[in-house]
C-alpha cells in the first residue's frame, strides 16, 4: 500500500517536506500568486500526511528512531563508533507523536485559512516561506532525540515566529511585540545552550537516551535543570515571563497566532520531555513538581484575572492562552510530584497527566479554533476592539458557531473537549490537593464569565453603525475553522477514545523513561 | 588554577551581558548585550572542547584514541551562525522601529501597554 | 552618498579579490578551517563593501535583489535535495553517499602528510557549495535591505 522507503524514511521526510516546500515557494511564487498558494497547500497536505503516517506507525507498532545519514535508518549505534550515538537521532515516541498529529493538524487548518485572510497583505512570498519553516520546526523540536538538534529547532521557530509575529508592522507595534518575543526567546535559547554544554561537558554526550542512562543528580546537573526549565517556562508563556504572549499574541496575523499557540506548546513538550525522560527519578520529583505545579497555578490565576478587563479580543484570548496553559503545567505537574510513588502514580498521578496532556491537545483545537474567528472577525470588521464590534450574530452566523463551540470548550462545558480534559484534571488533582483543584474551578468558571461577555458584545444586539455591511467571511476561513471546530466535537463526545488511544500511551511513553533509554541504546 | 581561567572568563561575561541587558534602556545596546552573553556560551563550549594532549581529527597518523570528536567545535559554529541571524533580525526590528517611533529607547517605546 | 575615487576604484579591485578568496573558502571547506558559511559571509563581505563605497542606487543597478533571492532558495534546494538523493538510493537522510566511490569528490583521504585532496568527501563539498551560494544571497540581500531603509523592508 505504502511503499517501504516512505515508511522508513517518514521521520525524516516529516522535517524534509515543510523545508523544501518553503526554499521553493519564492521560485514558485514567480509564476503566480496562484500557483503559490496551490504549492503551499500541497506542501503543507503532504506534511500532514506523513504527519498522520508518523503518528499511525508509532501508535500501531512503537517508537520510531530514525538515524540521519547512517547506512540504515535505525542503527543507533553504528560498529565503529565505541558505542555511543554519535549521529543525530530522531526518536519519536507516542508523546512525540501526539504533538505530531496536533502540529501537523492545525497547521493545516491554519494554512488552509491564510490563503484567503493574508491574500491582501504585500510581501507574501516570504511569508509562507517564514510560516512553512516554523511548522517544519516545530514538527523537528518533538521529534528529535537530541538535545543540540532540539536547540537549533527552538532557534529556527523563535525567530521564524519573531519574523511572522512582526509582519504586519501597523505602525511599528507589530514589530515591537516580535522584538519582545525575539529578546524572550534568545535571552530562553543561551540559557538552553548553557544547559546544553553543563551536560555535555559531564557526560560527553548530547543524546536524550545516552544522558538518561547515565545522569546523576549533582549540582551542575541541578543548575542545568534550573536553566532548561527556566528557557522552556519562558518560550511556553507561563506567568512570571508571560508579559510576551498578549503582545506577540494579538499583533501577528492570526492564522499565525493560531500556530504560536502550537509552537509554545511544543516548548511546553520539550519541559516535559526533559524533566520526565532526561532526569526522571534522578531529580527531586517532589520538588521540581511543585515549582511545576506552581508556575502552573500562577499561570492560571495571573491569565484569568488579566483577561477579564481587556478591550481587545485577540489580546483577551491571549490572556486566556496564558491561564490555560496553567492547566497543563498543574496536570503534568502532579504527574511529576508523584513520579516516584507507584501507589501514588497508579491512584492519581497517572491520570492527572493523562488530563494535562489531553488538555494540550484540546487547547490546540480550541485556542486555534478561537483565534481564528477573531481573526475572521477582524478581517471583515477590520477593527480589534471589543466596544467597536456588535450585533454580528446575523451577519456571520456560521463564524458565531464556531465561536460558541469554542468558547463553551475552553470554559469546560459538556459535550465540548474542554471540559473531558478539565474534569480529567480536577478529579486526580483533588486526590492530590483539594485546594489547587478548587483553584481550578473557580478559574474555569471565571474564564466562562469572560467569554459571556465577549460573546456579547461582539454578536448580540442590534448592528453598531458602519458594521451594516459585515458579510460572512470567505470559504476557505470556514472551512479552516470547521476542520477544528469537527475535531472539538468529537474529542468532546468521545473522549473515552481519545484518552485510550491517544492520551494515555503519551503519558505512558514520558514515565517510561527505562523503555526510551532501551529503545535507543537497544537495552544496554 | 590557570585551567579554570576560561570558566570564568565565561561567567564574567555572562554577567556583563545580562547587566547590560537588564539595565541598559537603548535597544542597540541591549541587543550588544545579547551578542556578549552568545560570545559567552559559545566560549564555554568551545573551552569545554579541550582536551589535554588531543589530537585533531585530520591528522591521520595520530592514534585513534587520542584523536578528539569534534562535536563542541560544531555546536558552537551552529551557534554563531544562529547569533547572526538572529542579532540581523533585531537589527531591521530595530531599524524599523527607529523610523516609526523616531527612538531606541526603551522606556519610549510602551505603544502596547496597557 | 558617493565615495571619492580612488575609494570606488580600490574597492572595485578589492571586490574580485575577496570574491575568489570566498569561493577558494567554500571550495576547500573540507580541507582547510572554514566551509560553506564562512566563505559565503566572505563573498557577502565583498558586496558590503561595493555598496559602502557606491551609493545605494548605483548598488541597485550592479547587484539585483531578484538573482540573490533566487540564490538563497537555489542554495537551500540543493542542500535539501542532495539530503534526499540519498534517500531515493535506498539510505537515509544525509547519508554520505560519495565518499569513497571514486566518482565526483569520490577518493579515499590518502595516508600521511600531504597537501589536500580536493577530491575528497563525498557530499561535504556539495553541501558547503550549497550553504556557501545559499549564505552569499543571504546576507548580501540582508546588508541590501538594511541599507534600503525600511519602507523597502516590508517587501521582503
Amino acid at each position: 500500500m505504502i511503499p517501504g522507503y516512505i515508511t522508513t524514511n517518514a521521520p525524516a521526510l516529516l522535517i524534509a517536506v515543510p523545508l523544501l516546500g518553503a526554499f521553493l515557494s519564492p521560485l514558485i511564487g514567480r509564476i503566480s500568486r496562484d500557483a503559490r498558494a496551490l504549492w503551499v497547500l500541497a506542501v503543507m497536505t503532504l506534511t500532514a500526511l506523513i504527519g498522520y503516517l508518523v503518528a499511525f506507525l508509532v501508535y500501531t507498532e512503537g517508537t520510531l528512531l530514525y538515524v540521519f545519514g547512517a547506512t540504515e535508518a535505525t542503527l543507533t549505534i553504528p560498529p565503529d563508533s565505541g558505542g555511543i550515538p554519535i549521529r543525530i537521532i530522531f526518536t519519536i515516541d507516542a508523546m512525540s507523536a501526539l504533538m505530531v498529529t496536533i502540529a501537523v493538524t492545525v497547521g493545516f487548518a491554519v494554512i488552509l485559512y491564510s490563503l484567503t485572510s493574508d491574500s491582501r497583505r504585500s510581501g507574501l512570498e516570504a511569508y509562507y516561506t517564514i510560516f512553512l519553516l516554523m511548522i517544519g520546526a516545530v514538527l523537528g523540536m518533538v521529534s528529535t532525540g537530541d538535545l543540540f538538534n532540539f536547540f537549533v529547532f527552538l532557534e529556527i521557530s523563535s525567530l521564524a515566529s519573531a519574523g511572522l509575529i512582526a509582519y504586519k508592522v501597523e505602525r511599528g507595534r507589530a514589530v515591537e511585540a516580535g522584538l519582545k518575543y525575539l529578546l524572550v526567546s534568545t535571552i530562553g535559547g543561551i540559557f538552553f545552550l548553557f544547559a546544553i554544554g553543563i551536560l555535555y561537558g559531564q557526560y560527553n554526550a548530547l543524546n536524550i537516551a545516552m544522558l538518561a542512562d547515565m545522569i546523576q543528580w549533582t549540582p551542575l546537573d541541578k543548575l542545568a535543570l534550573v536553566l532548561i526549565i527556566a528557557a522552556l517556562a519562558a518560550k511556553c508563556g507561563a506567568v512570571p515571563m508571560h508579559f510576551w504572549t498578549p503582545d506577540a499574541y494579538s499583533m501577528a496575523p492570526s492564522a499565525v497566532t493560531a500556530m504560536l499557540v502550537v509552537a509554545s506548546q511544543a516548548s511546553l513538550y520539550g519541559l516535559f520531555r526533559f524533566c520526565f525522560t532526561l532526569y526522571g527519578v534522578t531529580l527531586n520529583y517532589l520538588t521540581i513538581g511543585w515549582v511545576i505545579i506552581i508556575l502552573g497555578v500562577l499561570s492560571m490565576i495571573v491569565g484569568v484575572t488579566m483577561a477579564i478587563p481587556q478591550k481587545d479580543i485577540k489580546r483577551l484570548m491571549a490572556y486566556h492562552a496564558v491561564s490555560q496553559t496553567g492547566y497543563m503545567l498543574l496536570g503534568v505537574g502532579v504527574g511529576l510530584a508523584v513520579l516516584g510513588d507507584q501507589a501514588l502514580l497508579s491512584s492519581y498521578g497517572t491520570t492527572a497527566m493523562e488530563g494535562g496532556i489531553f488538555h494540550i491537545f484540546n487547547h490546540a483545537m480550541y485556542k486555534g479554533l478561537l483565534f481564528l474567528t477573531a481573526g475572521a472577525i477582524i478581517y471583515q470588521v477590520g477593527t480589534s476592539d471589543l466596544n467597536r464590534m456588535g450585533g454580528l450574530g446575523h451577519r456571520m452566523k456560521w463564524t458565531m458557531i464556531f465561536f460558541i463551540i469554542g468558547s463553551l470548550a475552553i470554559a469546560g462545558i459538556p459535550p465540548f473537549n474542554g471540559f473531558a480534559s478539565k474534569f480529567l484534571i480536577y478529579e486526580s488533582v483533588f486526590a492530590f490537593s483539594p485546594i489547587l483543584s478548587i483553584i481550578a474551578m473557580v478559574v474555569s468558571i471565571l474564564t466562562l464569565a469572560s467569554f459571556v461577555k465577549v460573546f456579547h458584545s461582539v454578536f448580540m444586539g442590534p448592528p453598531l453603525p458602519g458594521n451594516e455591511q459585515v458579510t460572512e467571511a470567505p470559504k476557505t476561513m470556514l472551512i479552516g475553522m470547521a476542520i477544528l471546530a469537527t475535531i472539538v466535537i468529537v474529542s468532546g463526545i468521545f473522549p473515552q477514545f481519545f484518552v485510550q488511544n491517544l492520551i494515555a500511551p503519551a503519558a505512558q511513553a514520558l514515565i517510561d523513561q527505562a523503555g526510551y533509554v532501551a529503545t535507543v541504546l537497544g537495552g544496554v | 588554577m590557570l585551567w579554570n581561567l576560561p570558566y570564568i572568563v565565561v561567567v564574567l561575561l555572562a554577567v556583563i551581558g545580562l547587566a547590560i541587558i537588564f539595565l541598559k534602556r537603548n535597544l542597540i545596546k541591549i541587543f550588544l548585550g545579547v551578542s556578549i552573553l552568545t560570545s559567552a556560551v559559545n566560549l564555554f563550549i568551545i573551552a569545554l572542547g579541550y582536551r589535554e594532549g588531543g589530537i585533531a581529527p585530520i591528522y591521520t597518523y595520530a592514534a585513534s584514541e587520542k584523536m578528539v570528536m569534534a562535536t563542541p567545535q560544531a555546536l558552537t559554529l551552529t551557534s554563531i551562525v544562529i547569533g547572526v541571524a538572529t542579532s540581523a533580525l533585531m537589527l531591521s526590528f530595530a531599524v524599523i522601529i527607529y523610523k516609526m517611533y523616531g527612538t531606541v529607547n526603551v522606556d519610549e517605546i510602551r505603544e502596547l501597554k496597557e | 552618498m558617493r565615495m571619492s575615487k580612488i575609494v570606488r576604484f580600490a574597492a572595485d579591485v578589492l571586490f574580485g579579490a575577496i570574491v575568489i578568496f570566498g569561493l577558494y573558502v567554500i571550495m576547500h571547506g573540507h580541507l582547510t578551517p572554514g566551509g560553506g558559511f564562512q566563505g559565503g559571509a566572505i563573498v557577502a563581505t565583498g558586496a558590503a563593501l561595493v555598496i559602502v563605497a557606491h551609493s545605494y542606487e548605483e548598488v541597485i543597478g550592479m547587484i539585483k535583489k531578484a538573482v540573490l533571492m533566487a540564490q538563497e532558495s537555489a542554495g537551500l534546494v540543493m542542500f535539501a535535495g542532495v539530503a534526499l538523493i540519498a534517500i531515493g538510493l535506498g539510505t537515509t537522510f544525509f547519508f554520505n553517499f560519495l565518499a569513497n566511490s571514486g566518482s565526483l569528490f569520490g577518493m579515499t583521504v590518502p595516508f600521511g602528510p600531504n597537501p589536500g585532496e580536493l577530491n575528497t568527501g563525498g557530499v561535504l563539498p556539495l553541501m558547503n557549495i550549497a550553504v556557501g551560494i545559499e549564505v552569499w544571497g543571504g546576507l548580501a540581500i540582508v546588508i541590501l535591505y538594511m541599507l534600503s531603509g525600511i519602507g523597502k523592508k516590508e517587501e521582503a
